[in-house]
């Protein structure tokens, strides 16, 4: 049985409409859309959820950057309906439910790791990830952490100095034992 | 701008994903997206419908064994490069993936798919091409082995017919007396290369070079690969062994001008690259053999 079947016919355009629920940052969201719907656009359009930024569309700035399933991957680049049911984190999702800031997120701040913010959200759903597959890097794997995104303003020397810096919030207070 | 409209299906069977591209000769197979998702939003593809083979069990498969590496069509570069024992039976295949794209890339594009789209400045066709790997290919009337030397027929084009999903990739494994290495110029780590060079040295008992084969990428229109193993004829790798060598491959390349390089700037990189390459395999080969004993 094929999954995502479509449900209906968009009445102007008579282009067929899959029903979708997206999972995002632990809620679930029922969405309607046309099957070529790009993950980027379901995001800030259907949800609302503006933080994702889309800056080139294919794939190489790095500004669309979401977690799927905790992996770093471009929302630009994935159809909505194909994320269906796989659990999707945004930078919305990335503060304490109280809404304090992730070592990430409180890192940037605390070393300028950022001018116009453009980029920024790409880089902390990256960053984010790539901590937990490496909690102490180098600033050699620093760099090759943010390799795959563009800033256009910083220069990067601050963004490297915050991934550095966030892996020591995390390693000072520990997920969940925040106080 | 925006992909247009197309017909979208996420089949659970590989049957069912085969009956839905035998229905419409215009369906396109979308695996990772990393290379066809950016073509349809620049419309410079718009496929009437698309077969999403994400849902299809079974394809995700990493399996090494003594003969060689069996890639599925669903297993992520990611997690074809982060596989101990695929790295360990041919490791070619994991030092070439390192150098495509960026880790968030291979997160989601597929080794099978990169081999499919048959991009020449892309790095694993020629790896499969060098070492004589194969596809195989499923269809709604059976399953076929494609070698890879008959896969690659032109720019993006393969052999691969509209109504077949590939479904595994072959990449033999690395024989006892052989050593590999790859490298490639690009203008910032991660962007396709301006040019690359893999290359397998193979050796006998006494450190005698048997045989040097070398693949090029983003040189010609094709994945390339030239038989060195004659500017090798006295058995050592020296500066004038490894000076005939390039001069041979060059001899078989035609280096391609566009906004990234001219053609004798490809040419100089093939040339640096190849004797580059060559020394690292066979340091690559002394050094296993060493290990091995
Ligand atoms: C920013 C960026 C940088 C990149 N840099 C590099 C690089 O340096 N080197 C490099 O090699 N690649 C690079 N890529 C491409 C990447 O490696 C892709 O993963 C790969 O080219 C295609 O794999 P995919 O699974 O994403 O295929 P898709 O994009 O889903 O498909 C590509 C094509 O292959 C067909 N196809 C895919 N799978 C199958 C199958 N199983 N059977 C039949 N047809 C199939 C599709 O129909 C389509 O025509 C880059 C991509 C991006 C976005
Ligand atoms: S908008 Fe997705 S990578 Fe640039
Ligand atoms: S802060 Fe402006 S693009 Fe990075």
């Amino acid at each position: 049985m094929s999954t995502n079947a479509p449900t209906q016919t968009d009445p102007d355009t008579g282009e067929e409409l899959h029903d979708v629920r997206l999972h995002v940052n632990g809620i679930v969201h029922q969405v309607r859309i046309p099957g070529r719907r790009l993950l980027s656009d379901a995001l800030r359009h259907d949800l609302g959820l503006t933080g994702t930024h889309v800056g080139c569309e294919h794939g190489v700035c790095g500004a669309c950057t979401v977690l799927l399933e905790g992996k770093p991957v471009r929302a630009c680049l994935m159809f909505a309906v194909s994320a269906a049911g796989q659990e999707l984190t945004t930078v919305e999702g990335l503060a304490a439910p109280d809404g304090r800031l992730g070592p990430v997120q409180q890192a940037f701040k605390e070393c300028h790791g950022l001018q116009c913010g453009f980029c920024t959200p790409g880089f902390l759903t990256t960053i984010t990830a790539g901590l937990r597959d490496n909690p102490d890097p180098t600033e050699d794997e620093a760099r090759e952490m943010i390799g795959g995104n563009l800033c256009r303003c910083t220069g990067y020397q601050n963004i490297v100095s915050a991934v550095c810096r966030a892996a020591e919030i995390a390693r000072l207070e520990p997920e969940g034992e925040q106080a | 701008m925006k992909p247009a409209p197309f017909s979208y299906s996420r089949p659970t069977t590989l049957e069912e994903a085969l009956a839905d591209l035998a229905a419409d000769p215009d369906a396109k197979v979308l695996a990772g997206g990393q290379s066809l998702v950016p073509l349809l939003s620049m419309r410079l593809a718009a496929p009437s419908a698309l077969v999403d083979i994400n849902a299809v069990p079974g394809l995700d498969h990493v399996r090494a064994d003594e003969e060689g590496v069996r890639v599925g069509a669903l297993a992520r570069h990611a997690a074809v490069m982060a596989d101990p024992a695929a790295r360990r039976v041919q490791p070619l295949v994991s030092l070439a993936l390192e150098r495509v794209a960026h880790p968030t890339i291979r997160n989601r594009g597929t080794t099978v798919g990169s081999l499919v789209h048959a991009d020449a400045s892309a790095e694993m066709p020629v790896v499969l091409v060098l070492l004589g790997g194969s596809i195989t290919a499923a269809s709604a009337t059976g399953t076929r082995t494609i070698e890879a030397a008959d896969l690659y027929v032109g720019p993006l084009e393969s052999t691969l017919r509209h109504d077949e999903i590939a479904t595994e990739a072959f990449f033999p494994a690395l024989p006892d007396d052989a050593g590999v290495a790859f490298d490639e110029i690009a203008r910032r780590h991660g962007d396709y290369a301006l040019c690359g060079v893999a290359a397998v040295v193979r050796a006998d008992e006494a450190g005698t070079i048997t045989s040097v084969r070398a693949g090029y990428l983003s040189v010609s229109d094709l994945p390339t690969v030239v038989d060195l193993s004659e500017a090798f004829a006295a058995g050592a790798v020296d500066e004038a062994s490894l000076d005939a060598a390039a001069d041979l491959a060059l001899a078989s390349l035609e280096p391609a001008a566009d906004i990234h390089a001219t053609a004798d700037y490809r040419a100089h990189l093939a040339r640096v690259l190849t004797k580059r390459v060559v020394r690292q395999a066979h340091d690559d080969c002394t050094a296993r053999r060493e290990g091995d004993a």
